[in-house]
């Protein structure tokens, strides 16, 4: 009897892999991070393999901020102009802030001063509104929880590893929250906006998002960083008691 | 250098450093060196030191430079004062300019410029120490810190030299053989799509020597290409490994 030949991969789950590295042949489809080549997926970055289905992944463990339409992003203003400011959001590409976006009445650009509004280095929540090939992305903050930031930390991470941030359904993050009793932005093009009661607190949930990125490839990572929280709070209080 | 060099290859088939024809020199890689870069790397190849810097993908200045399709890339060769014998002066000379091109133009193969229009990667490649054969090491480490970057890749590029010394066919010349060795073959090559993206030739080489020249350099390549997905893994694998160890002590 002949039995059909199952066409072959050539990696295992979860197998780190290198950029040109071959990684399945036939009917497959190339996903993330992957590239088709005289019928043949290779990979593109370096990173974590997955077969979902019929489609091969690469989960990346180095990449760049590419701007998606809707995408939450924290950037800084690098240029105030004349009807806008220009804001870095850490892409290839620097983002357009209309000014027409943030006055909630029609701009007069003799009435109003810009600087006023936003200055060179302020750090703002944003909504990419529209980006493709042959424009620079647009940003609004236009939304309830967009605008300028007043208070709290900053940190950055590897754009690649905000979903891991997040967690499964947001556990992750919902958890550091609860924890910690931060509020926490996720910028999508890896800035973090971290807001506690205290700076302890921030530090805190700080701590856990740089042990999420540094390990962010290995399994049970969720377990690991509930102990971790409890352990510092626990030390935390021992402090507060000895005082 | 003053001392006579009576034969370059003795009796034996063994070099003038030690090793046989079809030898490499140690080589050592690494990767991520430098905070301030997108990517980087760093490779010792026999005595030769070479840094290289990534920045990008990100504005092209100046702005005309940029191509509304693709993504431009440029590549600075420079050799510190300090890396020859004699003081080189530092600024742009005829060959840094010639192997910035051809570093840059055996590169562009391995990437996806289309991806990312009116963009641009630049290289810096910093040769601290040389001694023969830097425009390949400098671009078996351009490639390892491109992908350090980020940036999608093809494949990574790996080049090697091959070469002609009194009569012999050998791999991998350093810094005498090459000065006084009949011929030089530097071949940069793709290993996985089989794809040969530079191959220059100084001296005269018959036919059928050209041909085991760049057999040569080729198989070096892929040895050297293991040790570069090694040097790339190695960054990231420190933690995967570390993890079980962690457990275990709780």
């Amino acid at each position: 009897m002949e039995v059909k030949e199952i066409m072959p991969t050539y990696f295992e789950s979860k197998q780190l892999v290198t950029p040109g590295e071959l990684l399945a042949e036939g009917e497959y489809q190339a996903g993330e991070n992957t590239y088709v080549e005289a019928g043949k997926i290779y990979a593109s970055r370096i990173g974590l393999v997955d077969l979902d289905t019929k489609r091969v992944n690469v989960v990346a463990l180095r990449a760049f901020y590419i701007p998606k339409v809707g995408d939450i992003v924290i950037g800084s203003v690098i240029e105030v102009g004349f009807n806008g400011w220009t804001v870095d959001i850490r892409a290839p590409y620097s983002a357009l802030l209309r000014a027409s976006d943030v006055l909630s009445r029609p701009f007069k650009p003799q009435n109003d001063e810009l600087s006023q509004v936003l200055d060179q280095g302020d750090l703002i929540v944003a909504k990419v509104a529209s980006y493709d090939r042959a424009h620079d992305p647009q940003l609004t903050v236009g939304e309830p929880g967009l605008g300028k930031i007043t208070r709290g930390q900053i940190m950055r991470v590897t754009p690649t590893k905000i979903p891991r941030v997040i967690g499964r359904k947001g556990s992750m993050i919902s958890m550091i929250k609860q924890e910690t009793n931060c509020q926490i932005i996720l910028g999508l093009n890896g800035v973090i906006l971290v807001t506690g009661k205290n700076v302890v607190d921030e530090d805190l949930a700080m701590k856990a998002i740089r042990k999420i990125e540094e390990e962010s490839h290995t399994s049970g990572l969720t377990d690991r960083i509930t102990q971790l929280l409890k352990e510092e709070k626990a030390k935390q209080l021992q402090v507060e008691t000895k005082q | 250098m003053s001392e006579k060099h009576e034969k370059l290859i003795d009796k034996k088939g063994i070099r003038l450093d030690g090793r046989k024809a079809d030898e490499l020199r140690p080589l050592k890689l690494e990767v991520g060196v430098l905070p301030n870069a997108d990517g980087s790397a760093y490779v010792e190849h026999g005595k030769n030191k070479i840094l290289v810097g990534v920045f990008g993908p990100r504005e092209v200045h100046p702005k005309h430079l940029s191509r509304p399709d693709r993504m431009v890339l440029k590549c600075r060769y420079h050799m510190a004062p300090f890396s020859v014998p004699e003081r080189k002066s530092p600024a742009p000379s005829r060959r840094e300019v010639e192997l910035s091109k051809v570093i840059k133009e055996s590169l562009e193969p391995a990437l996806f410029p289309e991806m990312f229009p009116r963009t641009g990667l630049d290289v810096y490649v910093e040769v601290l120490q040389a001694d023969g054969g830097t425009r390949c090491a400098s671009i078996t480490a351009a490639a390892l810190a491109i992908a350090d970057s980020g940036v999608p890749m093809r494949d990574l590029v790996v080049a090697c030299a091959a070469g002609k010394v009194e009569d012999t066919v050998v791999l991998d010349l350093f810094d005498v053989e090459d000065k006084l060795g009949a011929a030089d073959v530097p071949v940069a090559y793709m290993p996985n799509l089989n794809a040969i993206t530079l191959l220059q030739m100084d001296g005269i080489l018959a036919p059928d020597e050209f041909e085991k020249a760049v057999n040569m350099a080729m198989e070096g390549c892929k040895k050297i290409n293991a040790l570069q997905k090694e040097a790339l893994k190695n960054k990231y694998m420190t933690v995967k490994e570390e993890e079980p160890k962690e457990e275990a002590e709780e």
